[in-house]
């Protein structure tokens, strides 16, 4: 999922600061499993604000809204008729969320309410861990599946390098060295075979490309 | 103009190495480097610059190397991967030759995070084993990455570092089998403090015949005192000072620390000289470089050969 954290209040306020009609938009999906930016947590910094609102003396117009996605158009569709009746949205999705739906507003102002941090999974109740930097090149096969990209500090393909002690990261002590669950996984699995193997330089181009990368199939164009 | 390495030719010719390493200042004196550099001469054959140390800003490694050689030192380029892609790795592997730069050592560097710049991007476009075979083949096919034809190739010899202090133990002498096959030369090791884990590690070494692929110089960095080796123990990341030589400087008065440091060392040289396969030795007195000429000399590792030029 994508992961995110709420912004301090402070900078969701001086945002919204100009603003008396505010539609909170949540998002069902991901920021809601990582309990950001779903029903419950627009409920509770809606009321926030009010209640903030309220202390100060002003006089504001809080509407709560939780769509399923917001980054896809039909779910985001949801919001005509409601949006264009406030001065701001307050969009509690992911980085991509917050522009598909300023896209599909062209005329509305979209504050974002998280900071979107990564692709990660939830490691237990409460703890979110990052292991994808989605490179477009995924070479999981390779190395044990643990992605030496995103949970090594340096990104080595090459790994270990001389801070690896003990299982722990030099850069990070809370955080397992990449690549000694790379070496343990490689030999638990049977690969021994790609222990001594070199890597050759990334394609990053896969990830960064000529600017934002994009996904056309015709096969899903056509059905619809 | 165009003369080999120097480090190369002692190696071929079966002497032991010394080299020992040179920090450039957080300015732009060129002053520092040349004192630095003339501390140094005429105890060992080369001399490494380091880039950026720890992530901590200092004046460039390809610069130092220069005013160095203009001292008439052999310098080795330091390059790390932390801080420059591709492009400019390779840009700058041409530029050092041309300066007549002839050793680079090639490392992923210390994170970021750990310098005076942390909200820097860390490039790591490539690695230190992907960087090797890069200079290796810029040097011996003429070819940068993607197959290019360069019209001069560089003149390098390469280096690579290992640590045999880090973990997975068994994976450490694999990783410099990775290294010698990439292409590296020649290997300058982690400090060295606990012998008998580096026995152990040359041991693999030897029964992998890496001895033979790559020069190996053991590293040796003096202890100025007690709260140094325990400031090493405890905080720097891939550093193995065992008890016991803790526990030998907390023996001696601190006024007396640096000199029992500077006997450590010697005597840690003393086993390198001893050990099959070990080809040398490389001195990191960090920060401490007037360390170097004694500690060369009580090794008994002193006049350095005079090397003829062909
Ligand atoms: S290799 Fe690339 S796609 Fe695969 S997990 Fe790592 S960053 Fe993601
Ligand atoms: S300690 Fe491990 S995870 Fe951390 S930078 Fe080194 S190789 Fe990568």
């Amino acid at each position: 999922m994508i992961t995110a954290e709420r912004k301090p209040m402070a900078e969701i306020k001086a945002m919204l600061a100009p603003y008396r009609k505010i539609l909170v938009v949540g998002c069902g999906t991901c920021v809601a499993e990582c309990a950001s930016g779903g029903e419950k947590e627009v409920g509770l910094l809606a009321s926030a604000l009010r209640m903030d609102a309220q202390i100060e003396g002003r006089t504001i117009e809080v509407r709560e809204m939780t769509i399923d996605r917001q980054c896809v158009y039909e779910f985001i569709d949801k919001l005509t008729g409601v949006a264009d009746r406030y001065e701001v949205i307050l969009s509690l999705g992911c980085g991509a969320g917050v522009q598909a739906v300023a896209e599909a507003f062209p005329k509305m102002l979209v504050i974002p309410a998280l900071n979107t941090t990564f692709i990660g999974e939830t490691k237990e109740p409460g703890l979110w861990v990052e292991n994808c930097r989605a490179c477009g090149d995924c070479k999981l096969g390779y190395f044990a599946a643990v992605c030496p990209v995103t949970r090594c500090a340096k990104g080595l393909y090459n790994g270990p390098c001389g801070g690896s002690k003990n299982g722990v990261c030099e850069v990070d002590p809370d955080t397992p060295c990449a690549w000694q669950l790379i070496v343990e996984r490689l030999e638990n699995t049977g690969r021994n075979d790609l222990l001594e193997a070199i890597y050759p330089p990334a394609d990053w181009s896969r990830q960064q490309g000529k600017g934002p990368r994009k996904i056309a199939r015709e096969d899903q164009r056509s059905e619809s | 103009m165009k003369a080999d390495s120097n480090l190369k030719k002692v190696l071929t010719q079966n002497v032991f190495a010394v080299t020992a390493e040179c920090g450039p200042p957080k300015g732009a004196d060129p002053g520092v480097i040349k004192k630095k550099g003339n501390l140094l001469k005429g105890y060992v054959d080369s001399v490494n610059v380091t880039d950026n140390q720890t992530g901590v800003v200092r004046l460039c490694s390809m610069a130092a190397c220069a005013i160095l050689r203009q001292e008439g030192l052999d310098p080795i380029l330091q390059m790390v991967t932390r801080d420059r892609n591709r492009i400019a790795l390779q840009s700058d592997v041409l530029g050092a030759s041309s300066l007549g730069i002839r050793n680079i050592l090639c490392l992923s560097g210390d994170h970021q995070s750990f310098g005076n710049q942390q909200q820097a991007k860390g490039v790591f476009d490539i690695d230190s084993i992907q960087l090797i075979q890069t200079v290796r083949r810029m040097r011996d096919s003429g070819q940068i990455i993607g197959g290019e034809a360069l019209s001069d190739p560089p003149e390098l010899f390469i280096g690579a570092v290992a640590n045999p202090f880090a973990d997975p133990f068994d994976y450490r002498v694999i990783r410099l089998g990775k290294k010698a096959a990439a292409g590296a030369e020649f290997i300058q090791t982690q400090c060295i403090y606990n012998v008998k884990r580096f026995k152990e590690w040359m041991k693999q070494v030897l029964d992998r015949g890496l001895d033979k692929k790559v020069y190996i110089l053991g590293g040796v960095t003096p202890l100025k005192s007690a709260r140094m080796a325990e400031y090493m123990s405890k905080q720097v990341a891939g550093m193995d000072v065992p008890g016991d030589v803790i526990d030998r400087l907390k023996g001696v008065d601190p006024k007396d620390q640096r000199r029992e440091g500077i006997r450590i060392a010697v005597e840690t040289i003393g086993a390198l000289k001893e050990m099959e396969g070990v080809r040398g030795v490389h001195i990191m007195a960090i920060e401490w470089e007037d360390a170097v000429p004694q500690i060369v000399e009580e090794a008994g590792l002193y006049p350095r050969p005079r090397i003829s030029e062909e």
